[in-house]
């Protein structure tokens, strides 16, 4: 698409806001609709869009396929680990009010943790899928 | 006024689902599957569950219909002709969506205040206790993150199991290694076809490869 000024432009110009916008849906799930399912989806469409305009070759270049495989494995390991880390601390799994003094930090910081997880497991495993869809051609030729 | 809009979306979503069925044209199917899913995120959103409509239009609208384009760019861009009459698939589409219908009769009716939902102790502890609970004003957050998040911990696990499946059955993606050349990190390609070209140059091929820095090279 190099012959596609305006739409490499409104890309370029786009991507950055995607991208802020995702993290503006995670941080703010917990006053409005949003979270880390959303956000996820948000932050791999940012990746999908370059791919779509600038080229596979480059989009893996900034994100290399195997820091997606690593993203989905470590976002549900955050979140299983936060169980972990709870009952480490003598309550039950995934009880987020041992995480602080105060049972409604500790609601904050747990609720915190595992929406992160959310986010990393969902970008990972929706730019993953698309490496593996669009990946295909340029292997088999 | 809200009738007006709801039966407004419905018309729309019917109106997309028959021209899905009716064309040929897989890539204009794919556009009309994204339009459905926005349409569906309108009525969610009319219904008052913007949670589901964010997420709908995120997952149905945009990811889902680049995997069908990727897809598509691997089996071609119009559909066959079916090669006998669609009479048995149209009686069972028939007949189970007439069971679905029917099946309606027996959920309780819309927004009325005594349906269980309603009642249940669980919903009026949601409602009445999450925000000294939880401390967080998005009930929906406070449930899905806390109250149930085993649940979406299995969520989250399903999502990856996905993206495990995918990787099996579609094993290649473009991996490139990066290796050490003595004295330099180069990068390797599976496949001798892109080695070839000098990754220098960033020149592609594939379905999403339209790049290079000279200009030039045609999508194909």
């Amino acid at each position: 698409m190099d012959d596609q000024i305006i739409l490499r432009l409104a890309a370029k110009t786009l991507i950055p806001f995607i991208l802020v916008f995702a993290l503006y849906v995670q941080f703010h799930g917990d006053y409005g609709p949003g979270g880390g399912f959303q956000a996820g989806v948000i932050f791999a469409a940012g990746f999908v869009l370059y791919a779509l305009v600038f080229g596979l070759r480059r989009t893996v270049q900034v994100m290399p396929p195997w820091v997606t495989l690593a993203c989905g494995a470590a976002g549900v390991l955050l979140y299983a680990g936060v169980g972990v880390v709870t009952m480490a601390l003598g309550s039950e799994y995934l009880n987020y009010n041992v995480l602080a003094h105060d049972p409604e930090h500790g609601q904050h910081y747990g609720i915190l943790l595992v929406e992160l997880g959310v986010l990393i497991t969902v970008f990972g495993v929706m730019l993953g899928m698309f490496y593996a869809f669009a990946g295909r051609r340029s292997l088999d030729g | 006024m809200s009738t007006v809009i709801d039966i407004t979306l419905l018309t729309f979503l019917a109106v997309t689902a028959l021209a899905i069925i009716r064309t040929r044209n897989l890539f204009a199917a794919v556009m009309l599957a994204g339009i459905y899913s926005l349409v569906s995120a309108g009525l969610f959103t009319a219904l008052d569950a913007v949670d589901v409509a964010f997420t709908e239009a995120a997952v149905g609208a945009g990811i889902s219909t680049v995997l069908f384009l990727g897809t598509l760019a691997l089996v071609g861009w119009e559909e066959e002709k079916p090669a006998h009459q669609p009479i048995l698939p149209l009686v069972v589409v028939v007949l189970t969506g007439g069971a679905l219908v029917w099946g309606t009769s027996d959920l309780p009716p819309f927004g009325v205040a005594t349906n269980p939902v309603h009642e249940s102790p669980i919903a009026e502890r949601y409602i009445e206790e999450s925000g000294h609970e939880i401390g967080i004003p998005n009930i929906v957050t406070s449930v899905l993150a806390s109250y149930r998040g085993y649940d979406t911990m299995g969520e989250a696990t399903v999502i990856f199991t996905a993206l495990v499946g995918v990787l099996l059955l579609l094993a290649h993606g473009p991996h490139p290694r990066r290796v050490w050349e003595g004295d330099r990190w180069s990068t390797k390609w599976d496949d001798p076809q892109l080695q070839d070209e000098d990754d220098e140059t960033l020149e592609g091929d594939g379905p999403f490869e339209s790049d290079s820095p000279e200009g030039g090279s045609a999508n194909g």
